[in-house]
Order: C-alpha cells, then structure tokens, then sequence
C-alpha cells in the first residue's frame, strides 16, 4: 500500500479538497396499482458516527409526488430544495401541480445539467400517475432513470433490494400448480414488506436504523385500503378531493 | 470524518493512521502545481485552528462550549481567543477549524444583522434563518471548491423554541439535543447524548452546566489541540449571553506513575 | 387627456414640480377595473371586477398569487403587472432558498417601490403603468398595501384602485372601523359592498365578473383550504356563495360618481 511508507521518505502528494461525503442511509419505493410507498431511514451518519437520529431523506412535492433522496446529505438537501422552487414555478405558471412524469423528467434534467459537478445523490421518485397508477421512478446521481415496480437505494440497497426481487417481482418463486403471482400486492402488505425490509437493513447495517418514515400516496378517489387501521398515520395533503399524502412514522434500533 | 483539522475535507482513509497515531500529522503538499498556480488561491488546508465545540439543549435553551485556543499546526498559538460569538439577539453561533475563515464569517453575519436593524420594521432573525444563510454560504463556497474551512454550531432560542444545529464546510446540515465539532465528536458526544437524551425539557441551567464542565475537563484530558480555558454560552427566553472564561479543576498525579511514553523510558 | 409641455421625459421636472410621465401612469392605473382590499384581525382580502373584451371573449386575470402567504390584485397593463408579479415571486423564492423564511410583505412590497422608482427617474425608461394592492400575513399578522407606480407604497386598513374606485373608497371610509373585527365572511361582504359602487348603472357583480383573495383561515362556505390560511383565489362558482351574502341597495339613489374617475368606454 502506498500509503504505508514510512513518513521520512514520502514524497509531497497533491491531496485537493474533497467536496462529497457519504451520510449513509437508505430509501425505499414500492408501486401499488393506485397507490405509492416512499420510505427511508432517519439516521445520517458520516464514518462511524452518528451526526443524528432524526434527518429526514423523504420529503412531500406535492400531493402526488413524495421524494426521496440518498446519499451526499448537503447535496441532497439543497436538491429537494431546488426540486421544489422548480415546482412553485410550475403552479405560478399553470395553476397546478406538476404531473408525476414531468416531475421524473425535471429531476433527471436538473441531475445532468449538473453532469460533470454531480449532485451526488440517488432519487427515487413515487407519487400518482395523471392515469390514477401508482409509479416509482428511480435514477442515478447524473440523472439516467427509468419508471420501476420498486427500488431500494443507498447503504443498504444491495441488502433489501434482492428481498424486493423475491416479495414483489417474485424472482425465484414458483407459483402453486394452478395460480399465478399478483401483479401488484396490497397496501398493508407493502407497508409490512416495508418495514421488514428496514428492521432487517438496520440489523446488518451499521448506517441504517433510528428511526423510518414511510410516505403513502393514493390516488384520487381511491378508497384507504386499510391505511385507516395503521397505528400512528398522519395525513399529509393539503386537500382530501385529490390524490392524499399520508405518512406512517415507526422507531428502528439505534445500536 | 477525520476530525483531526489538519484532514478536514480530505477522502477518508481507513486503511493508514486512522487515530493520527503517528506523531507528526503529514501536512499535504502546497507547494506549486503547474503553470497556473498563482493565479487564484483556494483554500487547501486549514492554517490556525481551533478545537472542539460542544452543544446541549436543555429545560431553558442552549448552552454552548468551546475553549480559548487557537492552534498553529502543534503549536498553541493563541491562548485567548473567543469561539463563540453572539449574533443578533436570539443566536449564538460556536466555531471550530479556520479562524480566519471564522473570522470572515463573522463579519458577513456582522453585515447581514446590520441590514436587519436598519430595516427596523419589527421582523428579525431568528437562530433558524442564521443557520440557513450560514449553510448556504458554506454549501455555496464548498461548491466553488474554495471551503470555508470550519464546523460550525448554531445555537438560539426564539419565539419559545430552542434551536440547535451543526453546519461544516461541506455544507451538511443536522440536528440533534445535543452536538459537537471536532474531536468533541468521538469524546464528548456520547457523554453528553448519555446525559442529555430524553431529559431536554428537565435539565436544569445547573445540570447542564455540570454536564458541559465535565465533558469540557475530558475534552482537555484527551485533546492534545486543547486548552483548560473556555467559555460557556447560553441563549435562553432572556437573551445570549457569554461567560467570561474559566477552567476546570484537573489532577494530573497519576502522570507520575505512567511509563514508557516519551524520553521516560523506565 | 391632455397634452402637456413638459411630458416627453420623465427625468425633467415641469416648471410645478410635476412629472407629467409619472402622473400619466397613474392615470393607466385608473383605467383598470377597480380592485378593493380590506383588513381584519385575522385576514386580508382582495376583491376585483374582472371585465371581458366582448360576449365571445374570457374574463381578464385580475388576482396573482405570489407565494403561500401573498397575494396581489392589480389595476392597469396586464403585461406590467406580470412582470412585476414575477418579480415579486422572485423574491419571495429567494427569501425561502435563503432564509428557509416567507418574506415578510412590508419587505417585499418596498423592494418593488424602490424598483418602481428607478423608472421614475432614469433616462429612457418608463413607469409601470399598473397599481397593485398586496395582502398577505406574517410574524406581525395579516396586511394590506397599495402600490404604485410612482414609487409609492403604505400600508391601509381599506384601499381600492382602478376606475370608479373612489365611489368604493368612500364606502370603505364610512365602514373600515368595524373591519378589525369582522370575521371573514362579513369582510368579504364589506368587499363586494364596496366592488359593487364601482359597477356602471345596468351592471351588477357575478359569478363570472368578480374575483376574490384571501389569505387567513378558512371560511365555512370554503373548502380545501390549508390549515395555515396561504391566499387562494375563488373565481366562478366558488364566489357565488358569497355574492348570495350582499345585502341589495337602494336602487332610487344613483351611484355618485366624482371627477377624479375616468370613465371607461366599454
């Protein structure tokens, strides 16, 4: 290692500052047929330390767009932040909300314009389609993307994101002789996937854990599907006759 | 982070000197990197330094730490230097890493609190849009690649809430009950998460001031960059207000028995 | 209107003192349709008398929302109003990417004044040729502002601007010492009293020619508003629950109308 020779004869290096850091972290959607879950841990950590149990990685757009964002903290702060200038702009212009593809479009056109000084963040978008379907869109820090089922990002995503392969596309699973896999699962089985997906990252993971936020989205008029039912759901939309934004806060272990 | 100054900003290394074990701290080359370094400058490393700053919310506001030294590399150049500054009438803001830079800082908020005042017409700035302005200045400048080279704490208490949060030259923000810079961070964190977690709304100014003596004396024990001469601020419903500087009671007896560091040998 | 002598440049004084220029845009203000603004305790409102081209045309856009917590109402060119309503939204944003803070509207309101006042003076510009009255809460409550384009901006209980606005004017003068009190339902009646002297004889307010701003709670006739009262427009069938609420006048006593107006060939 290059590193390891002894001080007396180490030539002069260049060492320049570094403007990224890791903050640790992971963040979760999943798709539902008329609805979306966003969630991801509140830790943010650097190295070995913890800077704070409580820094949240998934934030509200609008009533039909959640975001969540991993990876370089000060980057991905001041994203969202922009993100949502970019949106109040759009309600200025149109007297709406921006619809959920043109939102994935603008984010992946913020990231590249920033192509070689990226942010260094991971998306992941889920909201409410103009159709009523539930969407996640997930992209790289220089903004290639694409609309999936479910994705996990950050620390932990190369733990949760073969899980989601097997409990949700079903990789590996072969239906009883004469059934077939549902193409979309249910809302309290998301949640319980979603959950379990992060009690089992924070295990194995010494950047996951604190706390989770789950965001869900419905679509218009979709009924709550037994979201009613969960203990501690709060409502996050600022109308009940669109799409609704709820969110469901629940503690990890903070080992 | 390695939270030895002299490495702020710097790639982790895991695999070399972790701790900063090794006597003497490899400073970067700074020396010329081609045709055109004399043009601009930017900031490579930190130059006078100070030390850790630490932070606790507690039943009536913030208290806030940090010691009077201001170190040139090994050297404890400065031995009276002020690290917490007051700013506008709600918010104390505790600096660690580059005086100079912290110095510039000063005097940009000086401005900034200026323009408030003179607009006189009741709005203010609380301890959050302090912290606000100051992340942007520093996320601003560390994407200029020229950092302003310090973690910064910023403490206040306004319209009945207290206010506690952590800035550094990256840029990155949080906030917690309790905080620190530097090596505060590995020493004096836990001690204070373990004092101070769960009790923010029944800590008295008395308890608190025990818990930040104490860690402040543990900080001095450990922290070769340190000095036991600091100042406690504390921002409440009544104002800021900073102390004059005091040290803790230390014992070094036991400094006699130990063996085999230095030229002692047997 | 006449033609004066010393008007061909708004930086030469007439020998009266005047700026003709700048008068003249005050007259382009009064040839707008007439926006009213009123002020309770709680809320702000704004209402405004929309005109139409013609049978085959839309209502022009007399409200723009600036951010959450301001809204505005304007008399006089459209095309100004946009591009001082971007600049206000401008601001507006640049306070929350800053300050994580709504700005406060005194503040927004003089930035566009001292905008406004450039154009008063310098050579080869011209005023804007449109008023606004502002209404918007922060930390000190809810407001009410007209501007102008002469620079000029205050703060007012009751205000209106546009053609006829006077006759409105000397309703709100007769009543604005029971507005503090009143809650938002009667301040928005008081508002469409006052809209309605500004109507020509044959006209009356509906659904299609009257918009009303607010910012401030909820009213019960409202739906889907945000807990923190942000300003809302209602316009169309929104508004017809609140035309319900005016008390019918007197129809033997004609509406006085003063010299000052300018009357509108419509």
């Amino acid at each position: 290692m290059p590193d390891m020779v002894p001080m007396s004869v180490a030539q002069p290096q260049e060492r320049q500052f570094n403007p990224y850091s890791d903050n640790g972290g992971t963040i979760l959607a999943v798709a539902g047929a008329n609805f979306s879950v966003i969630a991801g841990d509140t830790r943010q950590s650097e190295g070995y330390s913890i800077q704070t149990r409580y820094a949240p990685k998934v934030f509200r757009l609008t009533d039909k767009a959640v975001l969540a964002v991993n990876g370089f903290a000060a980057d991905g702060n001041m994203f969202v932040k922009k993100v949502k200038q970019r949106l109040e702009w759009y309600r200025h212009a149109h007297s709406k909300d921006m619809p959920l593809r043109a939102v994935a479009r603008l984010i992946q056109s913020m990231l590249y314009a920033r192509r070689f000084f990226p942010y260094y963040v991971y998306n992941i978008l889920g909201g409410i389609e103009e159709d009523g379907s539930g969407a996640v869109y997930s992209f790289d820090p220089v903004g290639s993307y694409e609309r999936e089922a479910c994705r996990a990002a950050g620390a932990a995503s190369s733990l949760v994101q073969p899980f989601l392969d097997n409990q949700i596309y079903f990789k590996n699973q072969t239906p009883a002789p004469g059934t077939s896999h549902p193409a979309h699962l249910a809302l309290t089985d998301v949640l319980a996937l979603v959950i379990d997906s992060f009690t089992s990252a924070t295990e194995r993971h010494i950047e996951v854990g604190d706390g989770l936020e789950m965001y869900v989205v419905l679509a218009k008029g979709s009924p709550l599907q037994g979201l009613e039912l969960v203990q501690g759901v709060q409502e996050m939309s600022t109308t009940t006759d669109g799409e609704r934004v709820f969110i469901v806060r629940r503690n990890l272990k903070r080992d | 982070m390695d939270h030895s100054p002299m490495n702020w900003g710097r790639p982790r290394n895991d695999a070399v000197d972790l701790y900063g074990t090794y006597p003497i701290p490899q400073r970067p080359y700074n020396g010329s990197k081609g045709s055109f370094s004399a043009g601009v400058q930017h900031t490579q490393q930190p130059i006078v330094t100070g030390t850790s700053v630490l932070a606790i919310k507690y039943k009536d506001g913030i208290m806030m730490a940090a010691d009077n030294l201001a170190s040139y590399g090994s050297l404890a150049r400065f031995k009276d230097v002020q690290r917490l500054q007051a700013v506008g009438d709600y918010t104390v803001i505790g600096a660690s890493g580059d005086m100079s830079d912290f110095q510039y800082i000063q005097t940009v908020l000086d401005e900034l609190m200026v323009d408030e005042f003179t607009a006189a017409d009741g709005h203010s700035l609380g301890p959050a849009e302090i912290h606000e302005y100051l992340s942007q200045i520093m996320y601003a400048r560390r994407s200029k690649m020229n950092p302003l080279w310090n973690s910064l704490l910023v403490g206040g208490f306004k319209d009945g809430k207290r206010f506690l949060a952590y800035v550094d030259l990256l840029g990155t923000t949080y906030s917690a009950s309790t905080l620190a810079t530097g090596y505060g961070s590995y020493i004096a964190q836990p001690l204070l998460r373990k004092a101070v977690e769960g009790y923010e709304d029944v800590l008295t100014e008395e308890e608190a001031l025990k818990i930040i003596e104490d860690s402040m004396k543990v900080l001095y024990y450990r922290d070769a960059r340190s000095l036991n001469k600091y100042q406690v601020a504390k921002i409440t419903a009544a104002g800021t207000s900073i102390s004059e500087s005091r040290s803790a009671e230390t014992i070094w007896s036991f400094a006699e028995d130990i063996r085999g560091y230095g030229a002692q040998t047997q | 209107m006449f033609r004066n002598t010393y008007d061909s440049d708004n930086t030469v004084f007439s020998p009266q003192g005047r700026l003709h220029q700048v008068e003249y845009a005050l007259e382009a203000v009064k040839q707008g349709s007439a926006a009213v603004g009123l002020r309770s305790k709680s809320h702000s409102v704004l209402l405004a008398l929309k005109r139409s081209a013609g049978e085959l045309a839309s209502y022009q856009q007399k409200m723009f929302r600036i951010d959450d917590h301001v809204g505005i109402a304007i008399a006089g060119l459209t095309s100004d109003a946009r591009v001082l309503s971007n600049f206000m939204r401008q601001q507006a944003m640049s306070s929350r990417m800053i300050f994580n803070r709504p700005v406060p509207v005194n503040r927004l309101v003089s930035a566009m004044a001292d905008k406004a006042q450039v154009n008063t003076q310098e050579y080869g510009r011209r005023p804007y040729g449109v008023g606004f009255l502002v209404i918007g809460q922060d930390q000190s409550g809810p407001h009410l502002y007209e501007f102008s384009p002469s620079g000029n901006s205050y703060e007012y209980y009751a205000m209106s601007i546009g053609a006829r606005s006077q006759s409105a004017k000397t309703y709100l003068e007769k009543h604005y010492e029971s507005f503090a009190d009143c809650d938002l339902d009667e301040l928005i009646r008081h508002g469409l009293h006052a809209l309605r002297e500004t109507l020509q004889q044959d006209k009356e307010l509906n659904v299609k020619n009257t918009s009303i701003g607010i910012v401030g709670s909820a009213s019960p006739n409202e739906t889907g508003v945000s807990p923190t009262g942000a300003f809302r427009i209602l316009e169309g069938e929104k508004v017809d629950v609140f035309i319900k609420t005016m008390i019918p006048k007197e129809t033997d006593a004609p509406a006085p109308t003063t010299d000052e107006d300018v009357q509108m060939a419509e």
